[in-house]
């Protein structure tokens, strides 16, 4: 126990208490003064000023990393650039083709990327009805004088009016059904390839593969008992139905800054990486002295010698040059000329 | 990793000058699932414009491997047995920072799945106590799996090598280079 207060980043600490003491603030302002708070939800609250928690210590621990706080300062600073409007248009672009729609998956298989993206999509949708409900953002009021109109409110503000029996009232009320059903559909998809190829059987690991997505089964399942119960079992079951809905929600909370689901925050970074390429191009091509052929832009190798300076690797030569000067062609056929070279000095060239 | 049958006494030996460019490694590694079923082999001309000499490269599994270090999305990670994985699909941004850093140039950057792949010397075969699709095919033995005592019958004028001198750099690694005998590192620069 001492030792996890020893090896605390401090700076992280700081940055992840100042996270959670936001969204309580949040919370208060939103919910104005808890007037609109549904009580009934405080455990899932918990669980979620834990997990903002959690992810922002993560967060920050991660960008304290050479390479990936490189990649940080890098994206903002060609992002924040006179070039800002192409590539904050670049960037919504990506975000909708690579973040909501996950298209880089696709070219790794068609059935897994459908898996991926019901799976995602029903997350996505589960946090933005779950999180403003949970926090009093969102809260619903009968209309004055009626007793068929309903008021979408937002921060305590009316945001909408729906009659209730229409299909809007129907689509809304049920949006977490609808969710549970993408997520185990996709879970499922996501798990026959875990029980199916070679390879993932023989690299997966239970807690990093599996634990998130019989989580997310058991989140998904325990969401549609709560309806089946009070729409067929006129809520007999709603106790039980609703703990164990709580408890895998608040398991999945909790586990979100530890495990694979963490990656839902990290893959942002792509949309960095896409940035730093593009104006890296525009700066200016490396040449490999092998190939005399370009391989990556200038900035990047002057950014990776620097970086694995930093890192503790030097890859200086005795001429001025530097190892990661070479491209991957150029760099195997060094070790392949220096095997020749040293197999020829030898006399032999097998045995 | 789950399967624990990974041989330990096994250990992988590469010499390039036994590479006769017959590509029959190129076709073996895309027989391997850990690879997606994509070859990940590098075979090619050393320098054609000068000679046919072809070389031959799979993932040495560095001891301390500078592609995982300079990843920013801790995608890349070494197991207890030594390997070094492919990048972890979830967390691989396709920043192209490990193929640009590896100094015997193995990762690659694939552009439409923006995904760093790489040789995790076929780990469903050799964690289940098999060799490596590569080392299996190669006619000419430039790729070879096996025990140290079997590879110095074989080449009693060689000696495994695993340290290689980068200009100020060493990096030792899991993978070896069949080298003259008395040679103790590859000084590649």
């Amino acid at each position: 126990m001492l030792k996890l207060f020893q090896t605390l980043n401090t700076q992280a600490l700081i940055k992840a208490t100042i996270a959670a003491i936001a969204v309580v603030i949040l919370v208060l302002a939103g919910s104005r003064n808890l007037q609109n708070f549904d009580a009934a939800l405080i455990a899932y609250l918990l669980g979620t000023v834990f997990a903002v928690f959690g992810i922002a210590y993560r967060y920050s621990v991660w960008l304290q990393r050479p390479p990936t706080r490189l990649y940080w300062r890098r994206s903002w600073q060609f992002l924040l650039s006179k070039d800002f409007p192409s590539y904050a248009w670049r960037s919504l672009v990506l975000f909708f083709k690579n973040i909501l729609f996950q298209r880089f998956i696709y070219p790794r298989g068609k059935t897994r990327w459908i898996g991926h993206f019901l799976l995602a999509t029903g997350c996505l949708i589960a946090f933005a009805v779950t999180i403003p409900l949970t926090f009093g953002w969102v809260h619903f009021t009968l209309e004055q004088g009626s007793f068929s109109t309903y008021n979408a409110n937002f921060f305590g503000f009316k945001a909408g009016t729906f009659e209730l029996g229409s299909p809007i009232a129907f689509l809304t009320f049920h949006a977490l059904v609808w969710c549970s059903v993408l997520v185990t559909i996709g879970a499922v998809m996501m798990m026959k390839r875990r029980l199916t190829n070679g390879g993932l059987i023989a690299t997966q690991t239970f807690e990093g593969d599996w634990l998130p997505l019989i989580l997310l089964i058991a989140i998904s399942i325990t969401g549609l008992g709560i309806s089946y119960d009070y729409t067929f079992l006129q809520g007999r079951t709603h106790q039980f139905m609703s703990v164990t809905h709580a408890v895998t929600v608040i398991l999945f909370l909790v586990w979100i800054p530890f495990g694979k689901f963490f990656h839902i925050f990290q893959r942002l970074a792509q949309l960095g990486a896409n940035i730093y390429k593009v104006e890296g191009e525009r700066r200016g091509m490396a040449v490999c002295p092998h190939t005399l052929e370009p391989f990556a832009s200038h900035t990047h190798v002057e950014d990776l010698k620097n970086i694995s300076r930093d890192l503790g690797f030097d890859f200086r030569l005795e001429n001025g040059k530097n190892h990661l000067d070479f491209s991957p062609e150029g760099k195997r056929s060094a070790l392949a000329k220096a095997h020749f070279e040293a197999r020829k000095n030898s006399g032999k060239f097998f045995g | 990793m789950p399967n624990t049958k990974y041989n330990q006494q096994m250990e992988f030996f590469i010499d390039m000058q036994r590479c006769i460019g017959c590509h029959a490694c190129e076709m073996a590694c895309a027989e391997c699932e850990t690879n997606g079923q994509e070859s990940m082999i590098h075979i090619h001309y050393v320098d054609r414009a000068v000679s046919v000499q072809t070389t031959v490269q799979v993932c040495m599994h560095c001891e301390d491997p500078v592609c995982a270090n300079v990843c920013p999305a801790d995608a890349i990670t070494k197991d207890d047995f030594g390997v070094v994985h492919t990048a972890n699909t979830s967390r691989c941004i396709g920043c192209s920072n490990c193929v640009l850093a590896c100094p015997f140039g193995v990762p690659i950057k694939s552009e439409p799945q923006e995904l760093m792949m790489k040789c995790n010397m076929c780990y469903d075969r050799t964690s289940a106590g098999k060799k490596p699709m590569c080392a299996t095919v190669c006619p000419s033995q430039a790729l070879y799996y096996g025990t140290r005592e079997e590879i110095s019958k074989m080449r009693p004028d060689s000696v495994p090598v695993n340290t290689f001198q980068f200009g100020e750099q060493e990096v030792k690694t899991k993978v070896n280079i069949m080298m003259p005998k008395g040679s103790t590192h590859l000084k590649v620069h």
